[in-house]
């Protein structure tokens, strides 16, 4: 087995809602894997999942050749795998650089350091203002980032991931609620990080998706209807029925 | 375009300044009750912060942060009733009993949130009180005289009002600048982030626990010096230094003060004690005064007094 992630038989129910139905599915090294679906397919549950935010009913999930199925959140986010939020999740109140720093200071091992001021280790923040810099934040660096408009917090979301060394993100809509300005600026920056690392995107933008993905998986009602390059999903007869169809954004 | 008036410096210095120089003043006078008037508040001031620490930038609202202040003071008086009067005995101990209640309680009310803490907070801490109100060989309801204050080496005596007033504002200027040292580390920031946003903290590889579980024993434990020095004080435990009206003053202190400031419990400890002082001396009903005070303050001023300095500051730059 050479992917980096792989799910085995995955599922999870919500009383009589089946929200991942025995889903296999495995995303190799380097690869952008797009996961899509109408609302309610379970895509945000299966990032859940995968991040340790929700435990699976049965089934495995492996990471780096290892079995996470039990791992609690911090330990997976330890172990290189970095989930950035379908809803904003930030520390509102601490700076932007606060935001990354602490990111950073996530991954530099235990934080029982009581001395010295976290705020002037050049060794926490430098590499967090780097990952601004790559999402283009430098100059909102010190500012709080409850200041910031909605497109900026989902760059910043996305320097928080890209600051604690992951070897593969899991991207909740990064593009949700995006002016058509933004989404592009998302798009070119995810483009340079696909580069670098293995990214698991749930997306609605489907300009954007059939843009970035190699590989594309559709869900429905929890289970995985097609999965295969993004040419094949769009002439896929079963998911136009299922899902495409309805999207007349999408060409082809 | 040099004048960079910070108000809130200002206030910090002067605030020092008077509470360094207050003895002298007392000398000068000879107002005795401004010195005890002034060495309570300041061992308050101590409580105060060590309760910023974990309500203001830990997020964790407890409501039983004066069990400690009875540990720490129950502690020196037990030992002082049992013979034992050294401060090198009475105060350590004092200090490791305030820890291990701090880790017992915060290991299983941290484990809650939002109103179950409260209530776990305050319920632990109500237990204390009763378990030290049926103490019948210490006093039981009625409380514990303290014969002899804690002995130290021959230079410090306690029972010198000024050397004591003196040690107390010593420990709180360290408490202060600990805290300060603290809450700017990378513990602190792991903390703060916990209060932030504690799901997001986890998602990022933070066990957020043992950081909260680890600040709320260092405030019980800076708590409990504060109730060491209170015994030393009145010469005198009860179960009311811990009745849980005491832990809501503290959090009054915190919250007019300015909470997740450096200097806002100090502020907020002189302001309050002060305040009742002053209001109880006009009229018996003075609680009505102070009432609708406090509430302007969590209306109007969310910063407490060290929010309204600053943002008096903000103003003086914007002219």
């Amino acid at each position: 087995m050479t992917d980096l992630l792989g799910v085995e038989n995955l599922a999870k129910r919500f009383g009589g809602i089946t929200a991942t139905d025995d889903l296999t599915f495995g995303i190799p090294e380097g690869e952008l894997h797009a996961v899509i679906g109408p609302n309610g397919a379970g895509k945000t549950t299966l990032i859940a999942q995968l991040s340790g935010h929700l435990r699976p009913d049965s089934g495995r999930i492996n990471f780096a050749g290892g079995d996470i199925t039990a791992v609690p959140m911090h330990a997976r986010s330890a172990l290189g795998l970095a989930r950035s939020f379908q809803i904003t999740s930030l520390f509102l109140d601490l700076s932007v650089l606060d935001n990354v720093a602490l990111a950073v200071q996530a991954r530099a091992g235990h934080s029982f350091h009581f001395w010295r001021n976290a705020r002037r280790e050049p060794e926490l923040r430098d590499p967090a203002r780097a990952a601004l810099a790559r999402v283009g934040l430098k100059e909102r660096a010190d500012l709080p980032a409850s200041a910031l408009s909605h497109g900026e917090h989902r760059q910043l979301e996305l320097a928080m991931a890209l600051a604690s060394k992951p070897r593969m993100l899991l991207l909740d809509e990064p593009m949700a609620g995006l002016g058509p300005e933004e989404s592009a600026r998302m798009v070119a920056t995810l483009r340079e990080l696909k580069k670098e690392l293995t990214i698991l995107l749930v997306e609605h933008d489907m300009e954007a998706v059939f843009a970035l993905a190699d590989r594309i998986t559709v869900l429905v009602y929890g289970r995985m209807i097609a999965s295969g390059r993004p040419e094949d999903i769009r002439s896929n007869a079963q998911v136009r029925d299922a899902y495409l169809g309805e999207q007349e954004a999408v060409h082809g | 375009m040099t004048r960079t008036l910070n108000l809130r410096a200002v206030v910090v210095i002067l605030l020092l300044l008077a509470l360094v120089l207050l003895p002298v003043y007392v000398e000068l006078t000879g107002s005795r009750f401004l010195l005890t008037l002034f060495t309570r508040i300041v061992i308050l001031a101590l409580a105060a912060v060590s309760l910023n620490l974990i309500l203001g930038y830990g997020g964790m609202m407890s409501f039983g942060h004066a069990a400690y202040l009875g540990i720490g003071g129950y502690s020196v008086g037990i030992l002082a009733f049992e013979g034992v009067t050294s401060g090198f005995v009475q105060w350590p101990v004092a200090l490791l009993v305030s820890a291990l209640f701090a880790l017992v309680i915060g290991a299983l009310s941290l484990r809650t949130r939002g109103v179950y803490f409260i209530m776990i907070t305050l319920a632990f801490a109500q237990m204390a009180y009763y378990i030290v109100a049926g103490l019948a060989r210490y006093g039981g309801d009625d409380g514990l005289t303290i014969e002899k204050r804690s002995q130290f080496f021959p230079p410090l005596n306690l029972s010198n009002k000024m050397q004591f007033y003196y040690l107390c504002l010593a420990l709180l200027f360290a408490s202060i600048y600990l805290v300060w040292r603290i809450v700017n580390s990378r513990f602190g920031l792991a903390v703060q982030g916990a209060r932030s946003n504690d799901t997001r903290m986890r998602a990022i590889g933070f066990p957020t626990y043992r950081y909260k579980l680890t600040c709320f024993v260092i405030a019980g434990t800076l708590c409990g010096l504060s109730g060491t020095l209170l015994a030393n004080h009145t010469d005198f435990v009860s179960p009311a230094m811990m009745y849980w009206t005491r832990s809501g003053d503290l959090i009054i202190m915190v919250v007019l003060g300015g909470m997740g400031s450096t200097f806002g419990p100090l502020f907020g400890a002189v302001a309050l004690l002060v305040l009742e002082e002053v209001l109880s001396g006009i009229t018996e009903y003075w609680q009505i005064i102070l009432g609708p005070l406090l509430l302007l303050v969590v209306l109007f001023a969310r910063g407490g007094i060290d929010g309204l300095l600053g943002k008096m500051r903000q103003k003086v730059h914007h002219d």
